[in-house]
């Protein structure tokens, strides 16, 4: 429960704790680890040589991704009719969809729930649960891939020093998604809808361009020239408000530390590198961990992983296995 | 108020370096945090400065319930058989994603014979019956359910609409081809309008271009001709500025505002136009 409550924190901004107790079976594995150096440094080196860079994951995530948009683009383009609307709510074969951000901020500044609204925020919550809440970050937005893209461009710029990263505190985010549930209660109006790109790329793509993306490009240079991927990690509710809902997710990617060099690639790949303190040595209690609801299941990790130390699995099923 | 305390035992310092670093974060985050906000405040100036307001899709809330409830996911632009719905841009503020109506473009001609877009709505911005909650304006309230020509003959003439959008106003008589006691022939609109409409001698079911379909009337009747709603509209003898007597479209209780009239006035700008949220005043 207390781990729980340290990832949910985690979330919300809170600095990752070191473990207070650590178990004597990752006591052990520390200990066999490092009882020989030779050996260690021969392991670390065979697994980096043996390494098949794959983006199965990523590959994987991306054909969902633009599959989920290019389906809300075709369903209107083509009349196909399967998947209508847009992200912000939709009908997949007739089932109401809602996104649960979006339904939440209409429901503070309306101050009132029709039973449409109730039926889809429920599918919708439903299938988070399910698949974890910020899944649907790097699995469906398609501000995640734009972002994604233009980050490696960031990265770039960091690399050859044009550019310095400007770090904000990541509780930045939780201190938005309580003033946007403020704002539209006090205003009466969806004020975030303005200026989210989820929103505003969904419709962009569906209904066709215009003035919104101007914003969704300057947001862009933001994080570019500026801070990297600062939408999604320090300023977007929709990714706390799945998170929260994913917090309860039995699908997540674990880690192993038995077979972790703690060598850190996973953390330089990762959004939310916070959810990825556990591969610090030292910082795992336990042989295999989850990652928390602040991870997005994008899979980054666990194509960079050189040792397969980070997995996806679902809670309780590979112990059964 | 209180007395002063010993001051508590002092955590560990922190380093000089490390403490600047926590405080420039904590800043560059507060001013993140204040950027964004004041950004998306903007979004008030064109609701708030809105000079004529936009016409909604039938069956919408008032204004400022509409813009609350809306999703903004356009399932009312995809039901819609002739495109008559819009989505706003960023240009309206709040009101982004929001649809709206321009009837000189494209009317709603109520083609898919109900009104799907309400039915489409998955929040109720769209709705048939309105909770009681939300207020009805004074005026808003049609007298009885509209009957939809197109269905006149069937055992359900009626559309489920309980307020109207808009009303209509001869707002150019000067320019009104009927006062002017002209006819008109031809097409109704220039030839690269991409305005459709419905017309039940065509195909009841098939909005086809209105540039499509010309017309030879000897006095100009195409606002009452083309009204897709029972009583709405008529041409009525009326007495001029001068005291001459002509025939005059006049707009009665039972118009929703779709603005069918405004689309197919042959007139440039419309003589007929829709006032949007208007609602209805005995004369």
């Amino acid at each position: 429960m207390s781990r729980f409550t340290d990832l949910f924190m985690g979330m919300l901004g809170a600095a990752p704790k070191k473990p207070k107790k650590i178990s004597e079976r990752v006591q052990k594995i520390m200990f066999l680890k490092y009882e020989d150096k030779d050996r260690y440094i021969k392991e670390k080196l065979h697994a980096r040589a043996h390494h098949d860079v794959s983006h199965k994951w990523r590959n994987r995530r991306w054909a969902v991704l633009i599959a989920t948009n290019l389906l809300f683009v075709l369903s209107f383009w083509l009349d196909i009719q399967l998947l209508e609307g847009s992200l912000t709510a939709s009908r997949f074969a007739g089932f109401h969809l809602i996104d649960l951000n979006s339904a939440l901020q209409i429901m503070l500044a309306h101050k009132h729930i029709i039973v449409n609204l109730f039926i889809g925020t429920f599918t919708v919550f439903l299938l988070w649960v399910l698949l974890g809440g910020r899944t649907f970050c790097s699995w469906v937005c398609p501000y995640h891939l734009v972002s994604e893209l233009t980050e490696k461009l960031h990265l770039m710029l960091v690399d050859r020093k044009i550019v310095t990263d400007h770090e904000f505190h990541r509780g930045t985010r939780t201190v938005f998604w309580a003033l946007f549930a403020l704002l539209a209660i006090v205003t009466g109006y969806t004020v975030f809808e303005t200026l989210s790109p989820t929103g505003i790329l969904s419709r962009a793509l569906i209904y066709g361009p215009g003035l919104a993306l101007g914003w969704v490009g300057l947001l862009l240079l933001f994080e570019v020239f500026y801070s990297r991927r600062a939408w999604c990690r320090y300023i977007c509710p929709i990714g706390l408000t799945y998170g929260a809902v994913g917090s309860i997710s039995p699908l997540q990617i674990t880690y192993h530390v038995e077979h972790c060099f703690h060598e850190g690639d996973c953390r330089k790949v990762c959004l939310v590198p916070h959810v990825l303190e556990v591969t610090v040595k030292g910082r795992a209690s336990d042989e295999t961990m989850g990652l928390g609801p602040d991870c997005t299941r994008c899979g980054l990790c666990v194509d960079v992983c050189p040792t397969g130390a980070l997995r996806f699995e679902v809670k309780g099923l590979s112990k059964l296995l | 108020m209180s007395e002063n305390k010993p001051a508590p035992a002092k955590k560990p310092a922190m380093s000089i370096e490390k403490a600047q670093k926590a405080r420039r974060k904590f800043l560059h985050s507060a001013g993140l945090t204040g950027a964004v906000i004041g950004l998306s405040l903007l979004g008030y100036i064109p609701v708030t400065s809105a000079k004529t307001p936009r016409l909604r899709p039938p069956g919408a809330l008032n204004e400022s319930d509409f813009l609350s409830s809306c999703i903004k996911c356009g399932q009312c632009v995809q039901v819609c058989p002739v495109q008559a719905i819009k989505l706003g841009d960023l240009k309206d503020g709040f009101g982004v994603g929001v649809p709206h109506i321009d009837a000189r473009e494209q009317a709603c001609d109520f083609s898919c014979d109900a009104v799907q877009c309400i039915l489409a709505c998955p929040t109720g911005s769209l709705t048939y019956k309105k909770p009681g909650f939300l207020n009805i304006r004074e005026g808003a309230l049609l007298a009885a359910a509209p009957i939809l020509k197109a269905k006149e003959k069937d055992a359900e003439p009626t559309l489920n609409l309980k307020e109207r959008i808009g009303v209509a106003r001869l707002a150019r008589p000067e320019s009104c081809l009927a006062v002017q006691g002209k006819g008109f022939k031809g097409e109704a609109r220039s030839g690269s309008f991409k305005g459709k409409m419905r017309y039940m001698d065509v195909d009841r079911w098939k909005p086809i271009p209105v540039r499509e379909h010309p017309y030879d009337v000897p006095l100009c009747d195409l606002c009452v001709r083309e009204c897709p709603v029972k009583d709405a509209i008529a041409l009525k003898p009326v007495k001029g500025a001068d005291g001459v007597e002509r025939m005059t479209p006049v707009v009665l209780e039972p118009c929703v505002g779709c603005g069918v009239c405004e689309m197919i006035c042959p007139a440039e700008p419309a003589a007929i136009v829709i006032d949007a949220q208007a609602t209805w005043k005995e004369a």
